[in-house]
């Protein structure tokens, strides 16, 4: 009785105890992102990278859709139900959380110092003493076309607004491609692929976001409503029902060959190089004039921050640490393309397209989604509101004028260098 | 003999226990609930400090042009897709059922089940099954209307300001037509049979056996149908989220109070959500159902005739 009374102790106490020393052995942390696209990813390449040099902490990448993400992550937060690694929408969305206490500062981070103080200040407080994310990318506009399309109809690259419109006519005059694809259903597209992909060039990049922000602009003035007279000529272009079309929509039609032009973030890359099959080349947003100086829109998109009231906050920081350094950069630019680094480690990416995206960088001046810093935060959202200006304007339902008077006038409504 | 003392009751404990746990579920996941959104609405965050505005909020979204113009827009939006119910789903309802409980008719199961189908489905199936069917792209809307010579009537029916709300209305009358059809057919079958044969006696038969006898009878059950298609529509949310996505595209043509709602309570893309206007716009909502509600319990129930067989 008794020794089998004692074996049945020892049992339970070894059970017991390997039961505690595998919790301690192995924390897990657990991402949350809106990037369901990165899944294979992060499961494949960056989490095994990771975990193989800190054995002993595994990681859970679990995204959401892009479009439920910011409200999912908010109320998870606030219920502390939330991942010990955020990812950081850039500016407002990720400065709120901040402020609130969600977010912790990662200034103590050694790998931060890898990253500008540009890359760094979409993920900074106002006064950019505390960074709360980790820099992972920008994202960069243009348009993406169908190598094979343009061959067949002997188009070359355009450059200029004349020839890029030329290439349009052409491509509608043969009748087999649509020439571009783009919808208004979801309206961020016109507002993102359309809006803030062609606006650098009419607006001088920073000078014209900056000139908002300062109030020494409006959104009234001819450089910013010339950015919808261009969007108002883009219609005749747009494939048939383009009112119902969403942005999978788009995408398919581009991938399975049926459109010419994709009016493009440079997001869409690595689903591009999957789905077609066919050579795609890009170019980026034309300029008035031959010989103008370009403008493109690189954007800080992404970065990685650390929930305040993590339950594993050393393994954490070892994580965001980890990814300040070379071997996630060059990773994760080469495994995500499209995503550019934003740090300063020197980056080689094999990528074709990718190459062609980042290679404006060298010759035009790169500048921000005007609406994004300050001028998104406010009721109504600056951002929201050329999402819905700039679908109404390619469907021909209000003119460039029109448009501009009534951003302008919300935006004043809240915005006192605006008023 | 004993004798009961009169005027004094005996307190029957069972029915308060019997009624506790219903009680006290109900008022834990549906009144307290409804308690905090009301007391929400009356705060405000400044400095992220919440603060006791009164009826502040409700001054904003009824007098801010911002915030009334959108208001008002989801409202009667709202108004339309109920309109859109009472004329189309609720007459089809009722058509259908009497034409299933007549007793000619073959195959009455096989069609009232085909019918009822899509109301189990849930609405994310049914809006993107919609959606794709009316794709102007890959749908079969167009190919199909091409087949019958009226291909020049399709028009990407989602993606335009006119047609968008009728067409989602639509599509949700096609999902819920079975719910007024099996209460209606119900109420048909509960009609006596020597009641209608009384009528044959006195000349009553086909579509005057209809109007004269059945649909008299089954009003109260016409009532209940409406107030549950009122309250379903007020509260409406999911198909257009499913649809057309938060924003309620195009321009807001398909926005209605529950969009409305959720885009100011959780905030969309760069706008953040306002959990105190958010809780406002659904006290209103709230207020709205009240309303309605009342009216037809204390105006309309109350003077409907009921007939005991």
């Amino acid at each position: 009785m008794t020794t089998k009374f004692i074996n049945a102790t020892l049992l339970a106490a070894t059970m017991l105890g390997s039961a505690s020393l595998a919790q301690a052995a192995d924390v897990t942390l657990t991402i949350e992102s809106w990037r369901n696209d990165d899944l294979a990813i992060w499961r494949d390449t960056l989490i095994p990278a990771f975990e193989a040099k800190n054995p002993g902490i595994k990681v859970i990448f679990a995204p959401v859709a892009p479009t439920e993400y910011n409200a999912l992550v908010n109320s998870k937060l606030d219920t502390g139900a939330a991942g010990d690694l955020i990812t950081c929408r850039p500016f407002d969305l990720s400065l709120s959380l901040y402020d609130k206490g969600h977010l912790a500062s990662i200034n103590d981070i050694a790998g931060l110092a890898n990253f500008s103080d540009s890359a760094k200040s979409a993920w900074s407080t106002d006064d950019a003493k505390t960074t709360f994310c980790m820099p992972m990318a920008s994202v960069i506009h243009g348009f993406i076309y169908n190598k094979d399309a343009f061959k067949e109809l002997g188009l070359s690259v355009p450059t200029t607004e004349a020839e890029f419109f030329a290439a349009l006519d052409k491509i509608k005059a043969d009748g087999n491609y649509i020439p571009m694809a783009m919808g208004t259903n979801d309206q961020w597209e016109a507002g993102t692929m359309g809006f803030n992909n062609i606006a650098p060039n009419y607006v001088k990049g920073e000078e014209g976001r900056l000139g908002l922000i300062d109030g020494s602009q409006k959104l009234t003035d001819a450089n910013w409503v010339a950015v919808y007279e261009q969007l108002a000529k883009w219609k005749p272009y747009l494939g048939d029902g383009f009112e119902a079309q969403s942005y999978p929509d788009s995408q398919n039609l581009f991938t399975l060959g049926r459109a010419a032009i994709y009016p493009a973030g440079s997001w869409e890359i690595s689903g591009f190089n999957k789905q077609a099959d066919f050579k795609m080349g890009a170019f980026k947003a034309p300029v008035k004039n031959a010989g103008d100086q370009c403008y493109i829109s690189d954007h800080t998109d992404i970065a990685m921050g650390m929930n305040a009231h993590t339950k594993h906050p050393v393994e954490t920081k070892k994580f965001l640490d980890w990814m300040g350094g070379a071997e996630f950069a060059s990773l994760y630019a080469n495994a995500s393309l499209g995503f550019f680094s934003l740090s300063n480690h020197k980056v080689s990416m094999s990528d074709g397209l990718a190459q062609e995206f980042v290679s404006w960088r060298g010759e035009c001046k790169s500048t921000i989604r005007a609406s994004y810093k300050i001028l998104g935060r406010g009721k109504p959202s600056l951002d929201l509101d050329q999402w819905n200006a700039a679908s109404n304007v390619i469907k021909g339902n209000q003119s460039p004028v029109d448009a501009a008077k009534w951003t302008q006038e919300r935006l004043a409504k809240w915005y006192k260098p605006q008023m | 003999m004993t004798k009961a003392v009169p005027g004094k009751k005996i307190f029957r404990w069972h029915i308060a226990v019997f009624l506790l746990p219903a009680v006290v579920v109900y008022s834990l996941i549906m009144v307290l609930p409804l308690f905090g959104t009301l007391q929400l609405s009356l705060y405000s965050e400044v400095d992220s400090k919440q603060i006791f505005v009164g009826l502040g909020n409700f001054m904003t979204l009824f007098g801010d042009p911002l915030w009334s113009g959108q208001f008002w827009n989801a409202l009667i939006n709202n108004i339309w897709l109920f309109i859109v119910h009472m004329c189309v789903q609720n007459p089809i309802g009722i058509l259908l059922a009497a034409l299933l409980s007549s007793p000619v008719l073959r195959f009455r199961g096989f069609y009232r089940g085909a019918i009822f189908v899509p109301t189990l489905l849930s609405f994310v199936i049914v809006g993107f099954v919609w959606k794709l069917i009316l794709s102007p792209l890959w749908g079969v809307a167009p190919s199909l209307m091409d087949m019958v010579g009226l291909k020049s009537l399709f028009l990407p029916w989602l993606g335009k300001e006119a047609y968008a709300l009728t067409a989602l209305s639509l599509v949700s009358v096609w999902q819920f037509i079975g719910i007024p059809m099996m209460l209606i057919y119900a109420a048909l079958l509960s009609i006596p049979d020597e009641i209608l044969e009384a009528g044959e006696c006195d000349g009553l038969t086909g579509l005057s056996a209809f109007w004269k006898i059945k649909l008299p009878l089954i009003l109260p059950s016409i009532g209940i149908i409406s107030i549950l298609t009122f309250v379903g529509n007020f509260n409406a949310f999911d198909l257009i989220y499913v649809t057309q996505g938060a924003l309620a595209g195009p321009n807001f043509a398909t926005d209605i109070l529950g969009t409305f709602m959720f885009r100011t309570f959780f905030g969309f893309q760069l706008q953040l959500g306002d959990t105190h206007m958010g809780a406002t716009v659904a006290s209103v909502m709230f207020l709205i159902i009240l309303v309605g509600v009342c009216i037809y319990l204390f105006g309309i129930q109350t003077r409907l005739r009921r007939y005991q067989f």
